[in-house]
């Protein structure tokens, strides 16, 4: 691994002071992604600076109308806190399907959703249940803020403090796992909302995370697997690769929002 | 170089490290503590388990800084007094190895899994959750059935 200065800033201020200041500074929440990218080279960033430190993303509030999640928020707290089990079950179920127990213990959800990763669970939480990303100086919609792979509408120096996310029950997140990383092949959060369905798919679109809107309109008419006959995600617009071929992609995202459907249809 | 002070198995230890040393590199290299293995060189297989602050984490994927201040428990630091600690009398009674080069990190997520579970703690759950821990020679058998045995006398 390069070497690089490493930073451990003791509030919010301090660490947007270096950011600023550093050159080819890099934030590190629980670093499950950014260590094993420096281990490869893949990522050389000058001064780390680490945000295991700050107080004001380390929360997680459930309010009457919310889910608060604070960026710094390991993923084993959220799929454990009886909180979110109780206001979005289907949350915490994402939360506990990441990586495995150990990343759980360090992922965080501020440095999965700023990464982007095509295949990451996070972001379609934060698509299907149309969260607020919070951050120092502006709160993004979910909608806003995934801009393709690895893209999102993060500024230079800019943290995520908390994404909230808006109580929903009728939720549920189903991921075909490729069996050795445990990221998605394709996953899909599905999720019934007074104003409408949301879909979000993560892990087989070529542009990252994304909204099949066709089935968000079929199943806001008609909540049935039935209001899926005939509908199909371009096969153009899914990732092929040794893994799993554009076509087994798609057929996978249809089955999968079946399965979601089944899983809310039982839950409610 | 940065100076580093940690709990490392119940004793304070201060070392001048490199940032971008892992922890796993300071286990080892600096702490002579090779009980903690490296068995990859992407996150995934588990060998280099540890403890810091009492829950499992990946020492080849975590910086030796990150742990300033906090306690780092190794498997070096599970034994009390030349007595084996229940998981390890355990995965010794059960067989639950066969070339050992994975056990370290099985002791490790093994004994966060009971503090996670409790005497919930059933065989579904425990194949489920060594899923970061892998295994190339036993078809992990008997590592379950160590695990559960360890489960048993720890939460007695």
């Amino acid at each position: 691994m390069n070497g690089f200065a490493y930073l451990r800033p003791g509030d919010l201020a301090e660490a947007l002071a270096f950011l600023r200041e550093g050159d080819e500074a890099s934030p590190l929440a629980g670093g499950q992604t950014l260590v094993p990218t420096m281990k490869q080279g893949l990522a050389a960033p000058e001064t780390l600076i680490d945000l295991g430190g700050l107080a004001e993303l380390a929360g997680l509030r459930v309010t009457p109308t919310h889910v608060e999640v604070g960026a710094m928020c390991p993923h084993a707290a959220v799929a454990a806190a009886p909180g979110v089990r109780a206001a979005c079950p289907a949350l915490a179920e994402l939360a506990g399907m990441i990586g495995d127990a150990q990343v759980r213990n360090r992922g965080t959800i501020g440095g999965s959703i700023a990464n982007n990763d095509p295949a990451a669970d996070y972001p379609a939480a934060c698509l299907g249940l149309n969260a607020v990303i919070r951050t120092d100086r502006r709160d993004i919609a979910a909608d806003d803020f995934f801009l393709g792979m690895f893209e999102t509408a993060l500024e230079p120096g800019e943290l995520i403090v908390s994404v909230a996310f808006p109580r929903c029950r009728e939720a549920a997140y189903l991921k075909f796992r490729n069996p050795a990383s445990r990221f998605a092949l394709a996953g899909v959060f599905l999720a019934r909302h007074a104003d409408g369905v949301r879909i979000a798919v993560t892990g087989a679109g070529t542009d990252g995370v994304f909204r099949w809107s066709e089935a968000e309109a079929a199943l806001g008419r008609e909540f049935t697997a039935s209001a899926l006959a005939g509908l199909a995600v371009p096969v153009e617009d899914m990732l092929g690769d040794l893994h799993a071929a554009a076509d087994y992609r798609a057929h996978l995202v249809k089955v999968l929002t079946a399965r979601a459907l089944a899983v809310i249809s039982e839950r409610s | 170089m940065t100076r580093l002070t940690l709990e490392l198995n119940g004793r304070m230890v201060t070392d001048d490290v490199e940032d971008r040393t892992l922890l796993v590199d300071f286990l080892r290299a600096r702490q002579g503590q090779t009980g903690t293995h490296v068995g990859c060189d992407t996150s995934q297989c588990g060998a280099c388990v540890v403890h810091v602050d009492g829950v499992s984490v990946k020492s080849c994927n975590m910086l030796a800084l990150q742990c300033a201040g906090r306690k780092v428990t190794t498997v070096e630091g599970l034994a009390q007094d030349g007595v084996l600690h229940p998981m390890q009398q355990a995965f010794h009674d059960n067989h639950g190895l066969q070339c050992g080069f994975c056990t370290p990190g099985m002791i490790m997520s093994a004994i966060d899994m009971v503090e996670r579970h409790g005497p919930a703690l059933d065989e579904a759950t425990v194949r489920h959750d060594l899923e970061g821990n892998i295994c190339r020679c036993t078809g992990y058998e008997n590592i379950v059935k160590a695990i559960l045995v360890g489960a048993k006398v720890m939460t007695a």
